[in-house]
């Protein structure tokens, strides 16, 4: 019996262990691969030396990235909780109006953002015909993290939606019983209770907004770049994938550590909430 | 007009296909039926059918029974890179002049058998064995053309002359700029004076000193997006190709178009077979149906591009027959592109990317202190949080 | 309270429908603008079927989503199983370890990875071309097959073990076990993996970016290549057909759905 478990783990697992290390691993190993050797394969530093010229480029890309997530946060966090708190029917509705947005592409939503902005834009027009002097928005970082924070915002929103609908609503009402306020019932038992959703929503917003490249093409007008505007470029200029290889060695590490941080910040909130 | 005489070479294009002449025998091309071929072209580079248009392309398949696959990019340096780190490959691909010369030095042209391309005769005299090419063995042109500067002329105080007008502060926000090195390069180097394909280091740092002082006034970088920026006078001035000047003039009267004093790029855009290409015979078939007379002329009404080919130029039914822009009869000062040294041109590259990431003087420093400095204190909240969760926990464990 | 939540919720959800509403209305516009409405026609819809290129792509895509979602489903399922049966130790970690990769890793990465992977190969090979749909689909099972996984193996914790031992052992070959027992109860993790995978396929602009080669273009790469030229009302009418298309299948599942609950409800009665 036990022989026969463990011959069917191995055939079960091992087309998959297989395919993750040609898909998945061997990927990684040319991009560090890349990352260290010239045109010519020699061993090389000059790339990884080279992305000291980018200082100024993954300074923005993550402080972009952290403020869209915030904002994302912000704005996801209360309408999750109305979207929990409310009716069956309307749960149903909010939940297909949430998810709609998200299978239509991206490039043609940041386009009509584009479109909207444009110092011509239907906002601009709109605002002439108010008798309003037109605003400056598109090419700002303003503009950019609007881009950011419209994209992702159902990336937050989902998760911490699943996870209120799940919550236990006797816990609350325990809580209303035991002399909480609506405020302290959120603090103590909601917010708490909803950190693996945030934790999940912030991931998902913050991964995906460090690296994006065609966001800041469009809304921010390509005078300041992005860690994935860069890589795209360093693509489509002759001979420069050796550093594109390693400026993504960087951002996988980078993004890796954030995650790591990520991680020991959520256990020791989780642990600090049990007590 | 233009859409009815679009019309009318459709109409007459469908008539002519019946009686082409062709150096490849009937039998020869009947055996190319049901095989693909694989063009690599510029974007909006082919007159595709729009506004009643001949659909070049369509129009090959139907004749031929030869599948075009037709891909696009939008600067000859990103059309390179995905040739070079290979993944993938074409049959006919077009570039410009200098990068046909370097893909000749490299090797990765096929010699063209000009037997197979009899049509290679309307071509203009002045256009064949020109230097990138010097004995006609590899290349057939497809277009030629300048650069100019396009601007808007409700946004424009006066009709700039120079290309200084691209620094000018008092179109700051407005001003667009072109998104690959050898086009911006050329910019900056008219107007310090320099030659174009110089091999001192100093020329290509003083031009991308005057490329970094531009950043202030910059709105984007742009490559084929320049047609919505400037139809839509979301933007006032921009350096582009004069053919596109003329295709943008359709959709917003408002444009005008100088060729700069400084002088400007010529360009030719040549098509060429790539070594290894897997259907030689069809590559030279679309080559020679692309200078027949109707499909050139197609060709030329829509990209709006000045035209090598005299069964076009000396056309009178031609709409841009002997138009100003096109085929300026006063002689524009102009500079060719040659191909580079790999040494200039890594050194290019490397500029190019100090460029893109340069951020204009105080602005510099301060913008990305200023985010390095939230990040920090972002960092230092997040730490803080941790250590009074933490000790808030301690604390509890202790009482 | 209750008003203010309302209000809320409406900017919201104006917020995320704002493009939206800009591109089903400039899909109508009578002149190439796409910013500037000028009258109502239903050219740009005419125009899109002329397209044989973004047709093309539909085609492509649509066949590269099903096909890459139900591989990964097949294979997921398959792995999931294998890991839920490995023992806990450094083999059922490291393999943990190895499906979150795709998840974490910026999509940007994976693209550029498996594009200089492909291109190693091929000049490993002498192929002049391996970009092509099987890059694609490779491409795309990668970065689904994780999330099929971790749908699945929650549902294989939570399924009795024991179930399918007694099965077994009432006379069921083991893989007739799986079927009829374990499949069942893990059945509701499978399909929205599926579903997950779909999606991600349909949508995934970046990796299909670098990955698509010379003659398969994806829609939203064809989109992309779009947006760099000059833009026509085209895009605008392509996406507000999917967006009604979609928007008809989330409505019909959801109804089924809510139908079938209610059927539940009242045999439950």
């Amino acid at each position: 019996m036990n022989k026969s478990t463990s011959l069917k783990t191995k055939l079960l697992n091992s087309p998959y262990i297989v395919w993750s290390a040609l898909f998945v691993i061997a990927p990684l190993i040319f991009v560090v691969y890349y990352s260290f050797t010239d045109i010519d394969g020699n061993f090389t530093f000059e790339n990884v030396l080279s992305l000291t010229a980018y200082t100024d480029t993954i300074i923005r890309s993550v402080w972009f990235g952290v403020v869209s997530t915030i904002i994302c946060l912000v704005i996801a966090y209360p309408i999750a909780y109305i979207m929990a708190h409310s009716k069956a029917a309307s749960q149903r509705t909010m939940m297909i109006m949430v998810m709609l947005p998200m299978w239509m592409n991206f490039l043609i939503r940041t386009y009509c953002w584009m479109v909207l902005l444009q110092d011509t834009g239907i906002i601009n027009t709109f605002l002439g015909k108010l008798g309003i002097s037109p605003v400056h928005m598109i090419n700002t970082p303003g503009a950019v993290i609007l881009g950011m924070v419209y994209d992702f915002l159902p990336f937050m929103i989902l998760p911490i939606y699943s996870v209120m609908t799940k919550l236990d609503p006797s816990i609350v009402e325990a809580a209303q019983d035991l002399g909480c306020n609506r405020f302290a019932v959120l603090r103590k038992c909601v917010i708490p209770l909803s950190m693996p959703g945030v934790i999940s929503g912030i991931t998902m917003v913050f991964v995906p907004s460090v690296s994006t490249f065609y966001i800041s093409q469009k809304l921010g007008g390509g005078s300041f770049e992005l860690i994935g505007d860069v890589i795209e470029r360093l693509y489509l200029t002759p001979n420069q994938n050796n550093v594109g290889a390693a400026l993504s060695m960087f951002l996988m590490i980078l993004i890796l550590i954030c995650m790591a941080i990520m991680n020991k910040f959520s256990n020791s909130s989780e642990e600090g909430m049990v007590i | 007009m233009k859409k009815f005489l679009s019309l009318l070479l459709c109409v007459i294009s469908v008539v002519f296909c019946a009686m082409p002449a062709f150096a490849l025998s009937d039998n020869e091309i009947e055996a190319l039926r049901g095989t693909k071929l694989y063009v690599y072209n510029w974007g909006e580079y082919i007159s595709d059918g729009e506004d009643g248009s001949l659909d070049v392309n369509a129009e090959f398949e139907k004749r031929y029974g030869i599948e075009v696959v037709y891909n696009t990019f939008d600067n000859n340096e990103s059309m390179y890179a995905k040739l070079k780190s290979g993944g993938v490959s074409y049959d006919v691909v077009i570039p410009s002049d200098y990068m046909v010369e370097r893909m000749l030095n490299e090797g990765m042209l096929e010699k063209l058998d000009y037997s197979n391309i009899p049509n290679f005769k309307y071509i203009d005299e002045k256009y064949r064995n020109l230097d990138y090419d010097p004995d006609n063995e590899y290349t057939v042109p497809y277009n030629v053309g300048m650069v100019g500067l396009i601007y808007n002329k409700k946004l424009v105080s006066a009709p700039p002359t120079s290309w200084t007008a691209l620094w000018d502060e008092q179109y700051k926000g407005q001003i667009l700029m072109f998104n690959n090195p050898r086009d911006a390069f050329a910019i900056a180097q008219s107007v310090l004076g320099l030659d174009y394909n110089s091999e001192y280091p100093g020329d290509w740092r003083a031009a991308a000193e005057e490329l970094k002082k531009q950043k202030t006034v910059i709105q984007s970088y742009v490559n084929d997006e320049v047609f919505n920026k400037m139809e839509t006078g979301e933007a006032a001035l921009a350096p582009y190709y004069a053919g596109d000047y003329l295709s943008m003039l359709d959709i917003n009267p408002d444009l005008g178009f100088v060729y700069p004093e400084e002088g400007v790029n010529f360009f030719v855009d040549a098509m060429c077979v790539l070594k290894g290409c897997e259907n030689k015979a069809a590559a030279e078939l679309y080559i020679n149906f692309m200078l027949e007379s109707e499909v050139a002329l197609a060709n030329a009404e829509y990209i709006c591009y000045a035209s090598p080919n005299t069964q076009v130029i000396n056309n009178p039914e031609y709409t841009f027959y002997g138009n100003e822009i096109l085929y300026p009869e006063t002689s524009v000062p102009t500079q060719i592109f040659i191909n580079l040294s790999d040494e200039t041109l890594s050194m290019m590259n490397t500029l190019w990317d100090e460029i893109k990431n340069y951020q204009p003087n105080q602005k510099l420093t301060i913008e990305s202190n200023k985010y390095a400095i939230y990040l920090g204190i972002f960092f230092i909240i997040c730490i803080a949080v941790m250590v009074h969760k933490i000790l808030v926990r301690k604390y509890r464990e202790n009482y | 309270m209750k008003i203010l939540s309302k209000i809320y919720t409406f900017l919201v959800f104006f917020f995320l429908y704002i493009p939206i509403f800009v591109l089903i209305i400039f899909s109508f516009n009578e002149s190439k603008s796409t910013s500037v409405f000028t009258g109502f026609s239903f050219d740009w819809y005419l125009a899109l079927l002329e397209q044989e290129d973004i047709l093309n792509a539909l085609k492509t895509t649509l066949i590269l989503a099903v096909g890459s979602s139900v591989i990964s489903t097949v294979f997921g399922t398959a792995a999931a199983v294998g890991i839920d049966s490995l023992r806990k130790g450094w083999l059922r970690s490291a393999t943990m370890g190895v499906t979150n990769i795709p998840m974490m890793n910026p999509e940007i990465v994976t693209g550029f990875s498996m594009m200089l992977l492909f291109v190693f190969a091929s000049k490993l090979l002498g192929i002049s071309d391996s970009m092509g749909f099987g890059t694609l689909m490779i491409a795309h099972i990668t970065f689904e097959l994780p999330y099929v996984i971790l749908n699945v193996l929650p549902k294989l914790r939570q399924t009795d073990r024991n179930l399918a031992e007694a099965a077994q052992d009432l006379g069921c070959r083991p893989v007739q076990a799986f079927f009829k027992v374990v499949l069942p109860s893990i059945k509701p993790g499978i399909i929205t993996g599926m579903i997950m995978a779909f999606t991600l396929s349909l949508d995934d602009f970046i990796i299909s970016y670098f990955t698509n080669g010379r003659e398969f273009q994806t829609l939203p790469t064809i989109i992309y290549s779009m947006t760099k030229k000059r833009v026509t009302p085209v895009i605008y009418s392509l996406s507000t057909l999917i967006f009604f298309s979609i928007l008809l299948l989330l409505i019909l599942t959801n109804l089924i759905q809510y139908l079938n609950e209610k059927k539940q409800n009242k045999t439950s009665d």
